[in-house]
């Protein structure tokens, strides 16, 4: 089964595996809602255009095609996921929670049930077999284009049954071969934004949503400095749109250090206060076996973030990360995933990002 | 291509012995979505579509032109006994039952401004129903939509009341003639009864019912009715309203002042002869194809609940459905993996209305019934029609079981996560 989104990747990674032979089917997923409709509330009709782009490339590509209402699933799972983790403080990556609850669970297991053996999607990784005789997931051979941070949820039994045609092709080899292939979608443009929020306003969105809050902003020392209209417009790292009339006494820019979601207290800082060397992550999923030992190892704290040298041990089910090379604005809800070169081993969410030596 | 590619014996792949698919063939259990066309519409069509003529122009190609427009309009007149000049061509279903109904809603408003009601089912074709929304979302008419009993009959005793309540309000009356999801007939005649009484007109969308059962347009006292041609084995895109001679009706479409100055636009012939082709055949054929008809549905009734002990028939019994009309509720699937499964071998069906992204809705008609939404959402319509055999019958209860199945085990997994 080849999910397809009606963008380029997924369609050149359908018209892949096709052609490697296989029996293909193209399933695009519906995962929005669409209240305003005379019809029933619960539409899964918004991506009209996206379901068409995708039902063109499969005539190109010559396989079967449908559609999949997975819009409930996805509410449950990510939006209601995403604005819940906001109230809490946090940043989520809705990206990563779809793969792991959506993709590559209720899409997968049905697809599995239905009799298909895999699920073939465009994200840019790569598949290798481990000495063990294991599947390892791998970063793509495009760093630019790499999606290995938002698989890392994967577990072996996904992996199994999971195909990334595109891990060995960089972004412009696969645009050249939609053209070649005489697909319509070879040149549109990547999607970048949260799929869910269509004008990419995402505070707005989540001001319609949770509604307008109210919380003050103070220093590290406790001192007011001003207020806001809602705690869940801030992450941490956060430079920009504070709001502050006063200027910090040095003249420095301002950063979000922390949000304390019960009082709406958001607290600002330096920079050199956002600096961590030790992040504390929960939930750990393994893309493999879990490591036995402390593992001297690097982690990836964002999407499209660098790599920092670390050290993990997995504590009493979770995991703790010390930093050779500290980091900075490490938002928790964000996911700490683990590489051993190029291989995921695993991942965690932020709960706590800290210091373990003083500044 | 699979499927019938328009030479005869290609058309007549039902004769097909087989009772398992063969790799590429189809068993088409579809044919309220589209039905064949018949080869002689091809004909008439191909021969209309190589004339040169405007049937509004006043030269000689024109006037050949119109002679067969209006050959047709008598065509379709003597079929379903109506006046020729009742038959007003449009592009199908859809635009026939806007027409109908925001044409008669204007039209009445117009003359007395109390006629703000319109009365209606909650089971009809979204072409009424949306159209009904718009009107009371757009120009004010308040929309009253008619509970249906567990088979999808309207309530008569409902309907009469709330004529009754204020009859001097009420624009229009539009119920469908068959439900073209499960297929059930409804009381139209007691509708005309209740609404005539008060003078109400009274539209009918009857696309299902046409080839199916007998189609009588002046018996059924309807003031309106939509038809379209390729449910009856004519072409795409070309249908008729029947409108009463004495109705009036505010037009949708303005420009040329064609049909009746009801529906303007150049006169489709090829359409128009393919549609009345088509009506000839569908209806001197009925008698025997409902007969025959009604058996195969039996037989694939029986046999589907023998090999799917469980499976529910939805709509009414024996003569209260359409001969052609076998739905069901398969409890714990979900109706899309199952029509992708039997899609997957060569049977091709439906899971009831689908929007233009292709994601199967819980339909309305089952939740109108009293179905909850997870029943609703496990429904595959088989549909008969006149190219059906009894080998068609055989290859779906071959495959029926293994499918259903597999597709309980998806179901139980896969989506919707209120029902996982």
């Amino acid at each position: 089964m080849a999910a397809m989104s009606g963008g380029v990747d997924s369609a050149v990674a359908a018209a892949r595996v096709a052609q490697a032979g296989h029996d293909v089917t193209g399933v695009h997923l519906a995962l929005s809602r669409n209240p305003q409709s005379y019809r029933s509330g619960a539409r899964g009709c918004c991506t009209i255009e996206d379901a068409n782009d995708a039902r063109r490339a499969a005539d190109i590509i010559g396989i079967p095609f449908y559609v999949w209402d997975l819009s409930e699933r996805f509410h449950e799972s990510v939006v209601e996921d995403f604005v819940a983790e906001y109230a809490a403080g946090r940043t989520p990556n809705p990206c990563l929670r779809c793969n792991e609850k959506i993709k590559f669970a209720a899409v997968l297991d049905r697809a599995l049930a239905l009799g298909f053996d895999a699920v073939a999607t465009g994200h840019y990784a790569r598949l290798e077999t481990g000495r063990g005789g294991g599947v390892e997931l791998h970063r793509a051979v495009d760093p630019a284009k790499d999606q290995s941070y938002v698989l890392g949820v994967l577990d072996q039994r996904q992996l199994a049954h999971s195909l990334f045609p595109l891990g060995d092709s960089t972004k412009t080899a696969v645009r050249a071969e939609a053209e070649r292939r005489g697909l319509a979608v070879a040149r549109k443009p990547d999607s970048h934004d949260i799929c869910f929020i269509s004008d990419g306003d995402t505070a707005g969105w989540l001001r319609n949503r949770l509604g307008v809050g109210s919380g003050s902003i103070v220093d590290s020392a406790g001192e007011v400095l001003g207020s806001h209209e809602g705690s869940f417009g801030f992450t941490v790292g956060q430079r920009k749109g504070l709001g502050l009339e006063r200027p910090a006494s040095d003249g420095r820019p301002r950063y979000v250090l922390d949000i304390e979601p019960v009082s709406g207290t958001v607290t600002v800082g330096s920079r050199e206060q956002l600096v961590v060397d030790q992040v504390a992550g929960i939930d750990p999923r393994w893309c493999g076996s879990p490591p036995a030992d402390e593992l001297r190892c690097a982690v990836q704290l964002r999407a499209h973030g660098d790599e920092h040298r670390a050290v993990v041990r997995v504590v009493d089910g979770r995991v703790e990360a010390d930093l050779l090379e500290p980091a900075s604005g490490i938002a928790p809800g964000q996911a700490v995933v683990i590489y051993a070169g190029s291989r995921v081993v695993g991942s965690a969410t932020i709960a706590r990002a800290g210091r373990r030596t003083p500044v | 291509m699979r499927g019938w590619t328009g030479s005869d014996r290609a058309y007549a792949w039902g004769a097909m012995s087989e009772a398992t698919s063969q790799p590429g063939q189809v068993t088409y259990l579809d044919h309220a979505a589209t039905t064949p066309v018949y080869p002689e519409v091809i004909a008439a069509m191909t021969r209309q579509l190589a004339s040169l003529g405007n049937p509004s122009s006043l030269h000689g190609s024109g006037r050949a032109a119109r002679r067969v427009v209006e050959e047709s309009r008598e065509m379709i007149a003597a079929a379903i006994n109506a006046r020729p000049s009742e038959v007003v061509f449009t592009s199908g279903g859809t635009e026939s039952d806007n027409l109908a109904t925001k044409g008669l809603f204007w039209a009445r408003r117009k003359v007395d401004e109390r006629r703000v009601r319109v009365l209606s089912t909650a089971v009809e074709h979204h072409a009424v129903l949306d159209s009904l929304h718009w009107l009371a979302a757009e120009v004010g008419a308040q929309v009253e939509l008619l509970p249906v009993d567990d088979t999808g009959r309207l309530d008569v005793d409902a309907f009469a009341a709330t004529v009754e309540r204020d009859p001097g309000s009420v624009a229009l009356a539009t119920v469908m003639s068959a439900n073209n999801e499960v297929g059930t007939l409804q009381p139209v005649d007691r509708v005309v009864e209740i609404a005539s009484r008060h003078g109400i007109p009274v539209h009918s969308d009857a696309v299902q019912v046409m080839g199916q059962l007998p189609l009588d347009f002046a018996a059924s006292g309807v003031d309106a009715m939509t038809i379209t041609g390729h449910k009856i084995g004519g072409p795409l895109g070309c249908g008729a309203l029947l409108l009463r001679r004495e109705v009036d009706l505010v037009a949708l479409l303005h420009g040329g002042g064609q049909e009746r100055d009801v529906r303007s636009g150049t006169i489709d012939a090829p359409g128009i002869v393919g549609l009345a082709t088509a009506a000839e055949l569908a209806v001197k054929g009925q008698p025997e194809r409902a007969a025959l008809l009604c058996e195969l549905r039996d037989d694939l009734v029986r046999r589907v609940q023998d090999v799917v002990p469980d499976a529910q028939l939805n709509g009414a019994p024996g003569d209260g459905r359409l001969p052609g009309n076998a739905h069901f509720s398969f409890p714990g699937c979900e109706g899309d993996s199952l029509l992708m499964l039997l899609d997957a071998q060569g049977i091709e069906c439906s899971t009831g209305s689908a929007c233009s992204a292709g994601v199967p809705q819980p339909s309305h008609v089952l939740l109108a019934m009293g179905r909850d939404e997870a029943t609703a959402r496990g429904s595959l319509r088989f549909s008969l029609g006149h190219t059906s055999t009894r080998d068609d019958v055989d290859r779906l209860v071959a495959v029926i079981g293994p499918a259903v199945e597999r597709a309980r085990a998806a179901g139980v997994t896969g989506m919707g996560g209120s029902r996982a």
